[in-house]
């Protein structure tokens, strides 16, 4: 399978804080990746540098076959994230935000509907605000235009964060769903149980380096 | 560069101005405040006033441009909005001109309700409202486009409120000297040629567009 992430040695510095400290990870087409860590781990950096939203200080990274360096740009346009915050506009109503961010990737309105409905956000809530939405519905909201993007990798950080079961369910089924069609996912999260993906794998980040990379059924290899 | 994509942006700002009503309960209120001042601390002569009125009502429109980009880049640094726009296939400059156009039109609304305030306040009459217009029109491009450029450098600062008017505010100054000479004529209150400062207000409002066009997209990453 072609590796979507492909990460050598890769060190990336928040202003004078090295957040990743050489970091090597691959991930192939269609796998779903679960990175898990205490605070302050590395995991939201180590998205945001697959999102080719920070600079790579040392080491060498290639996503989606381009290298990080100097497409960042290119890979941007295949790549969704879902970050802590949500990339919502408060002012428009959840109709009008997915509206928005589907036109921005080239979405049609067939494919807009479709993603409010998916995520359970058509009815009363399509024409409500951002701003009067529970931290729950902002987060189903922010999911809609990713799905809207359908983007070839997604980086979810903590996507079950602030949702009930029903919601956890729903974006375990989008990522499920997501991988079948060949898209590849990596997501944080502080509680990896809540992804159960018989292709599933577990990589732990401490201190900015993956300190351990198992597959669900136990086997794989412990890093040092 | 899709104009598509530019006009989508704009629209949305405005939408979002509108159902804010920001522009409307605040800052229109304080663009009026501002020309009521300047009425009483001139002491109401209304020769003074006539003779000072194109500068006051540029003075104003600056102040109420600080605050329009102040607004225009809170909305996007809010909730990571501009990093998620740097994960479309929209071209910056498409985003640099969209921005610029939804500031263009809330300050030449602003602009025309603050100009007939000030005729009423200051007892003026036009001349030449061609020049007018015109001058208005390329005067606020300069602001919008000038605006939109330093408030994506600005906004990568912690202190962007205190910093924009900073880096703004002088290269603002060609634009407040050629509006006030241009409508100083318009107005028959100076003996300029009008015409020859717009000549000037073109210039930067061509300048600045380009610049802020060819810019934008870096600027956005470092910010």
């Amino acid at each position: 399978m072609n590796d979507v992430i492909d990460l050598q040695e890769a060190v990336v510095t928040l202003g004078q804080f090295p957040a990743l400290t050489g970091v090597t990870l691959k991930v192939s087409q269609g796998e779903i990746v679960t990175v898990c860590g205490p605070n302050g781990a590395g995991k939201s950096t180590l998205l945001r540098l697959c999102a080719g939203l920070l600079p790579l200080r040392e080491g060498s990274a290639h996503i989606l076959g381009e290298d990080l360096q100097k497409n960042r740009r290119i890979i941007r346009q295949d790549v969704g994230l879902l970050g802590h915050r949500s990339g919502l506009y408060d002012d428009l109503t959840v109709e009008e935000n997915v509206a928005f961010w589907g036109q921005m990737v080239r979405a049609e309105s067939n494919e807009i509907n479709e993603a409010i409905k998916l995520l359970g956000l058509d009815g009363r809530l399509r024409k409500v605000l951002v701003r009067q939405l529970s931290a729950g519905q902002r987060r189903r909201t922010s999911l809609a235009g990713l799905v809207v993007q359908r983007p070839l990798l997604w980086l979810l950080d903590e996507p079950h964060a602030a949702l009930d079961s029903d919601g956890r369910d729903l974006v375990d089924g989008l990522i499920h769903e997501a991988a079948a069609s060949g898209a590849t996912i990596v997501l944080a999260s502080h509680a990896p149980k809540d992804i159960s993906s018989p292709s599933g794998r577990f990589v732990t980040l401490a201190g900015g380096r993956v300190t351990n990379d198992i597959n669900n059924d136990g086997s794989g290899d412990g890093v040092s | 560069m899709e104009f598509r994509d530019a006009w989508a942006i704009a629209s949305k700002d405005l939408r979002i101005e509108l159902r804010s009503r920001i522009l409307t309960n605040q800052i229109a209120p304080y663009t009026l405040l501002i020309l009521v001042l300047f009425g009483f601390a001139l002491d109401a002569d209304t020769q003074t006033l006539r003779d000072t009125g194109p500068g006051l009502f540029w003075v104003a429109v600056l102040l109420i441009a600080l605050l329009a980009i102040q607004r225009a880049v809170k909305i996007e640094d809010d909730d990571a909005a501009k990093e998620r726009m740097l994960l479309t296939p929209v071209h910056s400059s498409s985003v640099f001109l969209g921005k610029a156009i939804a500031l263009f039109i809330q300050l030449f609304v602003l602009e025309i309700l603050l100009f007939f305030v000030m005729l009423a306040l200051f007892d003026l009459s036009v001349e030449d409202p061609l020049l007018i217009c015109v001058s208005a029109v390329l005067a606020t491009i300069g602001v919008a486009s000038s605006g939109t450029l330093y408030g994506v450098i600005a906004a990568g600062v912690g202190v962007r409120e205190t910093l924009l008017p900073i880096l703004l505010l002088p290269v603002l100054a060609p634009i407040a000297i050629g509006a006030t000479r241009t409508f100083g004529d318009a107005f028959g209150r100076v003996d300029a040629d009008g015409w020859a400062w717009f000549g000037l207000l073109s210039v930067f409002a061509v300048v600045y567009t380009v610049l802020g066009m060819l810019a934008y997209g870096q600027l956005m990453e470092d910010a």
